[in-house]
């Protein structure tokens, strides 16, 4: 194999740069990568199927949930080559909703972003060639994609009661270390583990290639807001997840070799895993969210043509977010007997989150305002991103106080909440940085119309599914439960149909990518015009294979702030 | 692959390490799922073993190939500067997996549980009959570590100077250092008072130690690569990262251990019987 490479390189070496669209083999271009564009693709793709997993996943999960009592997971757990029976159903639930939260968090979310768009456009909007570690940046892609697989695995070995890792997303001991005998949670771990050392192997390159990798003239204060983001989810993943990779290895050793971390008979702790876990995995979800604001800042600017409204507010603002998003994480842990004085800390320090989060909302709002607004397919999604997530971050500061989280802790408010910001805030963000950039990538216009259609189904759809829900919280409705008492039925019936809603709005979707890719008009460079001004829009659709042979420079003249129209900015390619 | 661009980035070729390291590291969690549950699976071992040897080609080939480039003059400045964040980057990284690990030492140590009867509310816990003197082998053992960064910087500085002889010495040292560190680990773990797990002293005592040793190892190997390289006659005064950063991954392991024997061996072992 080494061969092959080698072979490759002394062709590669006499002719790559003679022509910037030379492009390998098939197996060599999609299978040993070193291109930013092509890992990106593969990252979209791979995030695009991931994502129909987990959502096929939910729609189980709304089927079963749209009336009371248990009726199609007896019939699933016979599906899937098990023996149906009381506690097997109810470990297949728990099966479920592991696979839907670790899918969605890992596999589509944060590749989609990071990886995809990510991948894609941090160098081309700071005027670089390529990543700053081609390599280890395909080797990110392909520990995603076999972390997934280990996650697979589980599903088809024994994890207690029956086959699958059933612990949620968030692996507690001691459901996890005692309470889950078999191999599925062995393999779920590893899951995490592989997908985390991608994860901080991804952030390196970020952080590696935005510091050391910008054009001529292009200073930290002049890049990008999406590519600001992109830097501090880096620093957000390279600093939380070794601290997770310690937590369940902490559980692996509990589990295998009788360590007693979390196993209060050897004076272990459960609570520490918490502590350990959320440490992570309350920076995650501003991972999970952060490159959102990044293109929601671009978007924003482009269809209002107007530079962002305070532009270093707002890139301190996801700077500001980072930092505090690292001492909030025990608000996910307010019943489990923290000191009062504790949840006082942690109650305060969430609530300052709201600070700069409202910059970013109210900038938005004020970039807008007065600007010449086009309501092109990706605006439309960066209008519901804002409207939505206002609402899923209204939530937040509710929940944030301990002492109404005492009520609504594990109740169905806090699944609203959650998905009010991810399905809502980083889901429309990535529809939105997908119809902005889709013909950039692939040089093919999608439909406007169906864009649109996608657009007002899918926000009917999902706000169908989880504005009852808060509902269902302040009721007292738990989650992860497959069943639940005839008074909740009413809100739990609507929100299954707008999960029916929802998945015709994906149908949608796809047809639209398939009309671009086959029946797409060609897409010229800037064909957002006037508004958009940073560097990826000087390129082609789709970009050169090797793009910025020559670095382009960044003067007072071109910078995108200055935001001159299309024809006043130097050409490069 | 200087070509004809004009900038001092590295575009490399297609790749096919990427694809075999992933698929090893599948192969060896894999297996060691397999080798955890021998009840469900046979061979675990087997499939273990293909996978570290997987990863063990990946590394072999993959840092082959770093060198070789490096060898061939494709490392200009600005890529050096890439690799020196890199590795900054790695090793923040690694300083967080070690706050994991001695996060649940203080909070094991600082609040022993009251109600499991092999803590006994005290730390270390009444399972633990004795400790092991930290001011006996730990102690050597820092003095150790404390001396292999001093014969490390000792080849840095010949090496800046041009003094190949004086770094291959201080790099023996450093590595012969770094062995006998290993070796009197080893001996120290198997002469231990206390076996691993059980309790929370020894299962955080292990774990951390443990994972430090690895690291040392790790290391050492680090090192042993830049011997050989120096024996081929690789690194200028100007230009020789690959010392720096395993000389910067040998510094590293050195600060975790020194927070491991002040807050592990002396401060965590404080008022138990002395093995």
């Amino acid at each position: 194999m080494a061969t092959t490479a080698e072979t490759f390189q002394a062709h590669h070496g006499d002719h790559a740069h003679h022509d910037a669209d030379h492009k390998p083999g098939f197996f060599a271009r999609w299978f040993m990568s070193t291109n930013h564009k092509d890992i990106g693709t593969l990252y979209l793709i791979f995030a695009i199927f991931a994502g129909i997993v987990g959502g096929a996943i939910s729609g189980i999960m709304r089927m079963e949930l749209m009336h009371p009592g248990i009726q199609y997971l007896g019939w699933w757990v016979n599906f899937m080559g098990g023996e149906a029976g009381f506690d097997q159903n109810l470990h297949l639930w728990n099966v479920l909703i592991t696979a839907h939260g670790l899918i969605m968090v890992f596999f589509m979310v944060m590749p989609a972003m990071i990886g995809g768009f990510g991948n894609w456009f941090v160098p081309l909007m700071i005027g670089a060639p390529d990543m700053a570690f081609p390599r280890m940046n395909n080797i990110s892609f392909w520990l995603t994609f076999v972390a997934f697989c280990s996650l697979m695995f589980s599903t088809f070995v024994p994890g207690g009661t029956g086959n699958g890792a059933g612990t949620g997303w968030t692996v507690y001991a001691p459901l996890s270390t005692t309470g889950s005998q078999g191999p599925a949670v062995d393999f779920a771990i590893f899951a995490l583990h592989l997908a985390g050392a991608a994860s901080i192997m991804g952030a390196i390159n970020f952080i590696t290639t935005i510091f050391n990798m910008r054009a001529p003239g292009m200073t930290l204060h002049k890049m990008p807001l999406f590519v600001w983001s992109v830097l501090v989810t880096a620093f957000l993943l390279l600093l939380a997840l070794p601290v997770l990779a310690a937590a369940i290895t902490m559980l692996l050793t509990d589990r295998n070799f009788g360590t007693t971390f979390f196993d209060p008979a050897g004076g272990g702790d459960p609570v520490l895993y918490q502590h350990l876990f959320w440490f992570f995995g309350h920076p995650e979800v501003y991972i999970m969210i952060l490159p959102g604001f990044g293109m929601i800042s671009q978007i924003v600017a482009t269809f209002s043509r107007k530079p962002v409204f305070g532009y270093l507010g707002m890139a301190y603002a996801m700077v500001a977010i980072g930092f505090v998003g690292f001492i909030v994480w025990a608000h996910h842990m307010y019943t489990v007997g923290l000191d009062v004085n504790t949840k006082m800390y942690f109650t305060a320090a969430t609530m300052v989150i709201a600070v700069p989060t409202g910059v970013k909302i109210f900038s938005w709002i004020a970039t807008m305002w007065g600007g010449s607004l086009e309501f092109k397919s990706p605006m439309v999604w960066a209008l519901g991103f804002i409207f939505l997530f206002t609402i899923g971050g209204v939530t937040g500061v509710v929940l944030a106080n301990g002492g109404i989280d005492d009520n609504l802790h594990d109740t169905y408010y806090v699944v609203a909440h959650f998905h009010y910001v991810l399905s809502m805030g980083a889901v429309f963000s990535l529809f939105a940085g997908f119809y902005y950039w889709f013909p950039k990538m692939s040089g093919r216009w999608h439909s406007e119309l169906l864009s649109h259609l996608h657009f007002w189904t899918f926000f009917i759809g999902v706000n169908v599914i989880f504005f009852p829900m808060h509902f269902l919280g302040v009721q007292g409705m738990p989650r992860r439960y497959p069943d639940f008492t005839p008074a909740y039925s009413y809100f739990n019936e609507m929100a299954s149909y707008g999960y029916m809603i929802m998945a015709g709005s994906m149908l949608i979707f796809f047809v639209n990518i398939g009309y671009a890719l086959f029946a797409g008009r060609k897409a010229e460079g800037n064909y957002w015009g006037e508004g958009a001004t940073t560097l990826e829009w000087t390129l082609p659709s789709p970009p050169p294979y090797h793009q910025f042979e020559t670095l382009p420079v960044i003067t007072e003249a071109n910078d995108y702030h200055n935001h001159l129209p299309a024809g006043e900015r130097p050409a490069n390619a | 692959m200087a070509g004809t661009a004009n900038h001092q980035f590295h575009i490399l070729p297609p790749d096919i390490w990427p694809l075999i390291g992933s698929l090893s590291a599948l192969t060896m969690t894999s297996g060691l799922v397999m080798y955890m549950h021998p009840d469900v699976f046979s061979m675990g071992w087997l499939v273990l073993g293909l996978g570290i040897a997987g990863l063990i080609a990946t590394f072999f080939s993959w840092f082959s190939n770093i060198v070789k480039e490096a060898e061939a003059g494709h490392h200009s400045p600005v890529v050096q500067l890439h690799l020196r964040y890199g590795m900054i980057l790695f090793i923040a990284s690694e300083v967080m997996f070690f706050v994991g690990w001695f996060w649940s030492w203080f909070s094991f140590a600082l609040f022993p549980d009251q109600l499991s009867e092999v803590i006994g509310g005290t730390f270390p816990p009444k399972a633990i009959e004795a400790v092991m003197d930290p001011f006996d082998l730990p102690l050597l053992n820092t003095l150790i570590l404390l001396c292999s960064g001093t014969t490390v910087t000792w080849a840095h500085h010949s090496l800046i100077h041009g003094d190949r002889d004086g770094l291959k010495k201080g790099l023996w040292l450093t590595i012969l250092l770094g062995l006998l560190f290993t070796a009197i680990q080893a001996y120290e773990y198997s002469h231990a008072p206390f076996d691993f797990g059980g309790n929370t002293y020894s299962s955080a005592f292990y774990m951390a130690t443990g994972f430090h040793g690895f690291h040392v190892i790790v290391g050492t190997i680090f090192l042993i690569v830049c011997l050989i390289r120096a024996y081929k006659g690789h690194f200028t005064p100007r230009q020789h990262f690959g010392f720096e950063a395993a000389a910067w991954y040998w510094h590293f392991v050195d600060v975790v251990w020194l927070f491991l024997f002040v807050s592990v061996y002396v401060w965590g072992s404080w008022g138990a019987t002395i093995h």
